[in-house]
């Protein structure tokens, strides 16, 4: 069935002489090249592009395609990434004239409805958040934390303070300390307490007049609320510091608490997950972060603001900011589809979101429990991570087996070996937009799945196109395009 | 509720497989006194229908490239997307496909991304692409990063003054409050003088960025500089415009290290200024100190050929506080789309396009500079497809009667704050032309203009 010319490479379908697109011969008057450009900047050979018709790209494109998993396609419970149904209303409408043809640099007043939009994205995300202030320039989570982080910076350096240390627990994404490093702070990591929570004590004890700020994920990455983070806000708060919170688990609490009213300081929104972005492949995501009033003059520039002007929406620059930290002013197309999510939910849908992500996560791990212990917590929030290490010392079945073998049935694997706090994790999430029919058929598969003889599930998967790649030889020797460097 | 599934009768089914006797007890573990006792004052839910009406009310309270005649240019720019770009980007096993973490579920994205790399590779003559990065103004700050990384210089790098404003805002953020000292080198007549390059240049910095066509439009001595850049044990960094390399001898040709640009010309709409595509291509020998997600080929266990994500140890998930870059989420399906568009064009198609692009910007030029009061700001300069001008008048004058005609140009420099002297007519105005305009379109704005 499947038809294998069309995946071979697009550099072999390559023909001399195919075409594609073409374009209409020059209606000015044509110049010798080389009288308007000098020939020691003109190119003396074309470049290596391929050579393919129309049809060769259609039929190689919607054949690779088909080798993906998707949300459109399949249960897709990847823990931390929040694999909801991306509805198709938003791609229609980021799509209309007037959204997606507006040059960044038109006139203000050619530009009043979509700063209006983006403007009530900002005053929503404010809301969510109990945070008032929003910056929507950064490109994706990792970039929120980056500007939020040097937001941080500049206030302390206001006050004439220098704070060199950002702590975050060792369950943490790794672009928490990826982004305190590139922010030029020096990254403390903290131990997490028996519960998979933030440790108080080793907190406490590294807490001083060097902390800047303090990253939590609320819930964290263990799909568990940080009930102490009332506490832990005001111990930070009391040596000096800010609070960040990493707003990439926001699915589990929306309407029922906000990072503003459990002592955050500073968060960031992942749109192409809460607000069902869509993940593209990788992306684009969307990072916009929300912080408190007295941070507001150092965001980004430029944000935008209601006037009673000629132009009601304008842009602009806060005093004090840390500057632009992209070109022009975000991911808008991404924020276009999280503000038509946010206004076809309204106040109760989003609540129901959080209900229905929360039902789902404590459901799959209610009967998944007894085969797959869950070593922290009662209750989950919307994800939880259980651990294959009871499979793994009885017989050998490690949670990298279970995700391949899962692939075989028709259901994307979770997310595995992360958090790294928990042995043979597997960090489920399901999202609100399955049915319990899903639920109870995946926590079927996996019982079945662990009475599979072990040695079978090691060569898993068994029905894709390819298996278990050989990551080593790919990074000993990397290829990393099909053609020869010249 | 749009999108969920449970009815009232499965959700008590599953609270009593959990064993608890409400929604709201599995909320239990968040304080009582945190919890937000009333609805968020958001405004109220609308059904699709209402939706598309009050969003498309919202679209026609903005004037697009649709009912004007678009010539904007600074980094964005109004060039043909063929539809089947828009075809292949619109299938939900690319948009709704996580990053591909998981090899076997993945061989399409995986393979795709491996292609748009090798693509790149073709286009701009260098060794390796990574899979994207954000757009081309954190490009110029990663590859800063990596170049402070491999030549083990931290404190000092050195920018043109015709690198875009923006562009140059974005590095000064991410690298001052690092103090590391960024040198700009002023724009004299709209290029920078070679002289001036060398003299800013020292044996402590980590690299030289040229913009190549530049903010303006004009063209630099983009060979010359990277061999002052080599001089001084300095990477050269070039940020080229994606579709001049149709044309132009190509970064990888004369000897660039890292060369980056921002990708939108390559099959993305304009959308507001994002989400725009983040290009990212060096020599062999930097590999393991790029950011990004790179894509390899390898064998998978039955010695079939497949792609994997591969020398992930360089980023965050695995490397954390040493990653070479924070960078998570990238721009994997603008980076699909512009896959799509360079394998549409072809080596033939991007050619013609550049040509188009570069005839038509020079038709508009030579007659918009016969009007009285217009000059071309950098006349004796060689430029691609943008060029600026200035107005006797002033800009605010030229672009309100250009957008009276139908028109809109731009950006008008005065938007900017140009650094450290760079000798730049205030008055200046953008004109950028696409292979999408036409010569009626030109003379109708001349004879605008001249009325």
């Amino acid at each position: 069935m499947r038809n294998q010319l069309a995946t071979e490479s697009l550099f072999g379908l390559s023909h001399h002489g195919r075409r594609a697109a073409r374009f209409p011969s020059a209606d000015v008057p044509v110049k010798p090249l080389d009288e308007i450009i000098p020939k020691s900047a003109l190119s003396t050979k074309p470049t290596g592009l391929p050579e393919v018709t129309e049809s060769d790209v259609i039929r190689h494109f919607v054949n690779l395609s088909t080798l993906n998993m998707c949300v459109d396609t399949h249960f897709y419970p990847l823990g931390s990434c929040t694999m909801k149904y991306n509805p198709k209303r938003h791609e229609r409408l980021a799509s209309l004239p007037g959204i997606v043809d507006l040059h960044p640099y038109q006139h203000l007043s050619d530009l009043q409805g979509m700063l209006e939009l983006l403007y009530e994205t900002q005053e929503m995300l404010a809301e969510i958040s109990g945070l008032p202030a929003v910056s929507l320039q950064p490109a994706a989570g990792a970039q929120g934390e980056f500007t939020a982080l040097l937001t941080a910076k500049a206030y302390f350096e206001d006050r004439g303070e220098t704070r060199t240390k950002v702590l975050f627990p060792n369950s943490a994404h790794g672009t928490n300390p990826a982004s305190a490093a590139i922010a030029g702070f020096e990254c403390v990591q903290l131990a997490s307490s028996k519960e998979g929570l933030v440790d108080l004590d080793d907190l406490k004890a590294h807490l001083d007049d060097q902390t800047a700020v303090f990253m939590v994920t609320n819930p964290n990455t263990l799909g568990l609320f940080e009930k102490d983070i009332k506490q832990i806000a005001q111990m930070v708060h009391d040596a000096g510091g800010l609070v960040y919170i990493d707003g990439a688990n926001m699915n589990a609490i929306l309407g029922f608490t906000r990072p503003g009213d459990f002592g955050g300081d500073m968060m960031h929104y992942n749109v192409h997950k809460t607000f069902t972005g869509p993940h593209g492949a990788g992306g684009p995501g969307s990072g916009p972060i929300a912080v408190r009033d007295f941070l507001a003059d150092f965001l980004p520039g430029p944000v935008i603001k209601r006037t009673s002007g000629e132009n009601e929406f304008t842009l602009e620059t806060p005093p004090k900011s840390i500057g632009r930290v992209r070109s022009f002013y975000g991911n808008i197309g991404i924020l276009v589809r999280g503000y038509c999510y946010l206004r076809t939910l309204g106040a109760a849908g989003l609540k129901a979101v959080s209900e229905n992500a929360v039902l789902n996560a404590n459901y799959l791990k209610a009967i998944l429990k007894d085969v797959l212990p869950v070593p922290n917590g009662e209750l989950c929030m919307h994800e939880f991570v259980a651990s294959a290490s009871k499979s793994k010392s009885e017989n050998g079945i490690t949670a990298m087996d279970i995700a391949k073998r899962l692939l075989d049935f028709g259901f994307h694997a979770p997310t595995v070996y992360f958090p790294l706090v928990v042995p043979e994790a597997i960090m489920i999430e399901p999202t609100e937009t399955e049915s319990k029919e899903t639920l109870d058929a995946f926590a079927e598969t996996i019982r079945n799945i662990l009475q599979e003889d072990p040695e079978f599930l090691h060569l898993a998967p068994h029905s894709t196109k390819i298996s278990r790649p050989d990551e080593v030889v790919a990074a000993r020797n990397p290829i990393l395009q099909c053609c020869e460097p010249e | 509720m749009p999108y969920l599934f449970n009815t009232p009768d499965q959700q008590q089914e599953m609270l009593q497989a959990i064993g608890v006797d409400s929604l709201e007890a599995l909320f239990s573990t968040i304080p009582s006194e945190l919890r937000l006792n009333r609805p968020l004052d958001i405004p109220p839910a609308l059904t699709e229908m209402e939706l598309q009406a009050h969003v498309s009310k919202l679209a026609e309270k903005n004037v697009g490239p649709g009912s004007r005649v678009c010539m904007l240019g600074g980094g964005a720019y109004d060039h043909f997307i063929p539809a089947a770009v828009d075809e292949i980007a619109r299938r939900g096993e690319f948009y709704t496909a996580y990053t591909p973490y998981q090899a076997e579920a993945s061989q399409g994205s995986l393979q795709t991304f491996f292609e748009f790399q090798s693509l790149i590779c073709q286009l701009t003559g260098m060794d390796v692409s990574n899979a994207s990065l954000y757009e081309g103004g954190t490009c110029v700050s990663e590859a800063a990063f990596m170049a402070m990384r491999v030549t083990n210089r931290h404190d000092r790098v050195v920018l043109l003054g015709s690198l875009h404003p923006e562009y140059r805002q974005v590095v000064e953020t991410y690298l001052t409050h690092l103090n590391c000292e960024v040198v700009i080198v002023p724009c004299v007549n709209g290029t920078a003088d070679p002289a001036d390059v060398d003299a800013a240049m020292n044996d402590q910095t980590a690299c030289l960025v040229i913009q190549h066509p530049n903010f303006f439009g004009t063209l630099e001595e983009a060979e010359q500089l990277t061999e002052i850049a080599h001089k001084y044990g300095a990477l050269s960094v070039v940020s080229y415009d994606p579709i001049s390399l149709g044309l132009l001898k190509r970064p990888g040709d004369y000897g660039a290290d890292i060369a980056i640009a921002e990708g939108q010309s390559l099959g993305t709409p304009l959308q507001f200024g994002g989400p725009y595509l983040g290009l990212f291509s060096c020599s062999q020998k930097f590999v393991r100190r790029m950011p990004g997600r790179l894509i390899g080929q390898t064998v998978d266990r039955n010695g079939n050929l497949c792609y994997v994500l591969n020398l992930q140890a360089r980023e965050q998930h695995i490397r954390r506080d040493k990653a070479t870059s924070n960078i998570c989420s990238n721009q994997g399906l603008i980076a699909i789309r512009a896959a799509v568009y360079l394998a549409l064009l072809g080596k033939q198609g991007i050619r013609e396009v550049a040509e188009l692009s570069c005839q038509k910007a020079h038709y508009a030029a030579e007659q918009l500079s016969q009007i009285e009061g217009i000059d071309l700001l950098f006349a004796d300069r060689p430029y691609f497809k943008e060029f600026a001008i200035s107005c006797s008048e002033g800009s605010d004058y030229l672009l309100r009667k250009a957008r009276q005609a139908g028109f809109d140009l731009g950006p008008e420099l005065s938007r900017f704050e140009f650094q450290n002297g760079s000798t730049l007519g205030q008055t200046g105005v953008l004109v950028a032309i696409t292979e999408q305009r036409t010569r009626e379109e030109i003379d109708r704005l001349v004879t605008a203009l001249k009325a």
